[in-house]
């Protein structure tokens, strides 16, 4: 009842483990793979390592938190070994990122034979200069990166979408034109910040960091309501969903599926196992027999 | 809320020449009317605190818990920039604390071997102290380099431990290391389980001398963290993934076997592996 399919992966259920949460190696995503999540996907990785900003890189703010770890991660070379490690119950995207059109499909065709699809990352709002949201502002720069990525590889290939853009539509159909397969909307939000009372120190060493969990969710909710109705490439909805009831809002919205990344802190990774047994539940309740038929229900209101 | 409270510090206790050891009053303000309220969520033997000196923060373990006073205490050895900066702190200066988390000691059995290495006293001393409250016989080896560097001897004494010092040197009581007087202890002792924590390699000895002689046992083990709040996975082990920050850091032996990077590799700010 909960399978479903998108960029022909097939999925046991809707869930999906979110970019930045957890996947920094193939032990942590393999647990989450068994802990119930339709797919995972890794931590964003690029050519060179990075350590990342210093800490601290977390702070929790009323309906979420605020992070500024920066990309931190062991650079293509080494990713690849933890890749080749999966154990490939549950289908397999690599996040990747990078500053230019060749950084990107440098890295995406180094991993394409190691995982079921690619997500680019051109929206991360705390990234280095010409990382991350910079690029993802820009219409012009996301279409050449998907188009680049897209001639390079034969792997079905994700845009990941900052919301914070006067008009997400027009990027979206951006990614569309380069060629992208699918859209996952959104990246976390903002930057945002947090101020100590004691010191007016800034809390993050960054100062300012992507605001992700509840809070954000209405705003991820309008984007995948907004560019379903503007694209025809399917779409993973992502922000601050918790529990089944988001989950069926998303796809009500026009999402195909569902990444979760914040959830994870206040529910562990039993999130996954809970939300598909609640979105079962539901299903049956209102005699919806495929996850597919309920996707872009809203628009039809 | 997973934020750091900002405490003075009301007492520094110096422990040895490279540890000190920082008291706080355990309370923090209300999100709503800022006024001061002693948590609920007092630490337990093993967890540990997020501390920020408002240019970096890094885990540590709480080695003094006193819920009767309010008061916590965390010890802290000189070894880079980060504890550096925390040493040069006097009475009233301030930190950002936030926790506590994850999995402590679990405090069971009436005859406890308890083992610290160096800093690693510091979670073995807040558990000797609250297993001792609690009736049960905690005997502790403290383990340093030289006689200098012998943490808690006389506090732990106080709390009604046997405590066995050793030191590399021999510089004071057992000459050579941990694990061989805990080996000794552990065929002489007759004990119902194990708690350690130190540097890795000498848990990874200790780890094989509790199976041998099958002992229950337990140990906190250390990994670069970032969040603390169970989502960043920069803690993550392999082979089962687990996170430091929130099934760990204490382990117990037989899970300990599942985490097959223990004893051989840690990873870095960026994920790269470090050979112990």
């Amino acid at each position: 009842m909960l399978e479903t399919e998108i960029c022909q992966m097939k999925m046991r259920n809707p869930t999906v483990l979110a970019a930045g949460v957890l996947g920094s190696t193939s032990s942590s995503l393999n647990w989450v793979a068994r802990s119930g999540a339709g797919a995972v996907v890794t931590k964003s990785f690029a050519v060179e390592p990075n350590k990342g900003y210093p800490n601290p890189t977390t702070v929790e703010v009323e309906g979420g938190i605020i992070n500024a770890i920066g990309l931190s991660n062991p650079g293509v070379e080494v990713f690849k070994g933890e890749l080749e490690k999966l154990e490939g119950n549950v289908p397999q995207i690599a996040s990747v990122y990078g500053s230019t059109p060749e950084d990107f499909s440098m890295v995406a065709s180094q991993v394409e034979n190691l995982v079921d699809a690619l997500e680019l990352n051109v929206s991360c709002p705390h990234a280095m200069e010409g990382c991350g949201a910079s690029i993802g502002q820009d219409p012009d720069l996301t279409r050449s990166i998907v188009k680049t990525v897209k001639s390079s590889v034969d792997t079905p290939v994700i845009a990941k979408l900052t919301p914070n853009v006067t008009d997400i539509v027009e990027i979206a159909q951006a990614a569309e034109q380069g060629g992208a397969d699918a859209l996952t909307l959104i990246n976390s939000l903002g930057p945002g910040m947090r101020i100590d009372l004691e010191t007016a120190h800034p809390i993050l060493s960054n100062r300012f960091g992507g605001m992700s969990g509840p809070a954000i969710k209405p705003i991820a909710l309008r984007c995948v309501y907004q560019v379903h109705q503007n694209v025809k490439i399917p779409i993973m909805g992502v922000g601050g969903i918790t529990n089944y009831r988001d989950v069926v809002e998303f796809l009500y919205a026009g999402a195909s599926c569902v990444q979760i990344g914040t959830a994870v802190m206040y529910h562990g990774l039993e999130v996954f196992r809970e939300i598909s047994t609640g979105l079962e539940k539901f299903m049956k309740e209102k005699n919806y027999q495929t996850v597919e038929e309920m996707v872009g229900l809203a628009h039809q209101q | 809320m997973h934020v750091p409270q900002v405490l003075k510090i009301k007492r520094i206790v110096e422990e040895t020449p490279t540890v000190k050891t920082f008291y706080f009053p355990w309370e923090f303000k209300d999100e709503i009317t800022g006024q001061f309220t002693t948590s609920a969520k007092f630490p337990t033997p093993g967890q540990f605190l997020m501390v920020w000196n408002f240019q970096d923060e890094k885990p540590m373990s709480i080695s003094s818990i006193d819920p009767v006073n309010g008061e916590i205490g965390l010890s802290v050895k000189m070894v880079g920039p980060f504890t550096q900066s925390l040493h040069k702190l006097q009475e009233n200066d301030q930190l950002g604390l936030r926790g506590p988390y994850g999995r402590g000691f679990v405090i069971a059995g009436s005859r406890v071997l308890a083992v610290g290495g160096g800093i690693g006293m510091a979670p073995v001393a807040g558990f000797t102290e609250e297993a001792c409250s609690r009736g049960i016989e905690v005997d502790t080896i403290t383990a340093a380099t030289t006689q200098s560097e012998i943490l808690f001897a006389e506090r732990l004494e106080k709390a009604g431990s046997r405590v066995f010092p050793t030191t590399d040197d021999g510089s004071h009581g057992f000459c050579g290391f941990a694990t061989e007087l805990a080996e000794k202890l552990i065929k002489e002792g007759k004990y119902d389980m194990v708690v350690a924590c130190g540097p890795e390699i000498m848990m990874k000895k200790l780890s094989l001398i509790t199976q041998e002689n099958q002992i229950p046992a337990q140990f906190s083990l250390e990994r670069y963290m970032k969040c603390a709040l169970g989502i960043c996975g920069q803690c993550c082990v392999d082979d089962v993934g687990w996170r430091i920050c929130v099934e760990g850091p204490v382990f117990w032996g037989d899970q300990l076997s599942l985490i097959s990077e223990f004893g051989k590799y840690h990873r870095d700010a960026s994920g790269i592996k470090n050979q112990f």
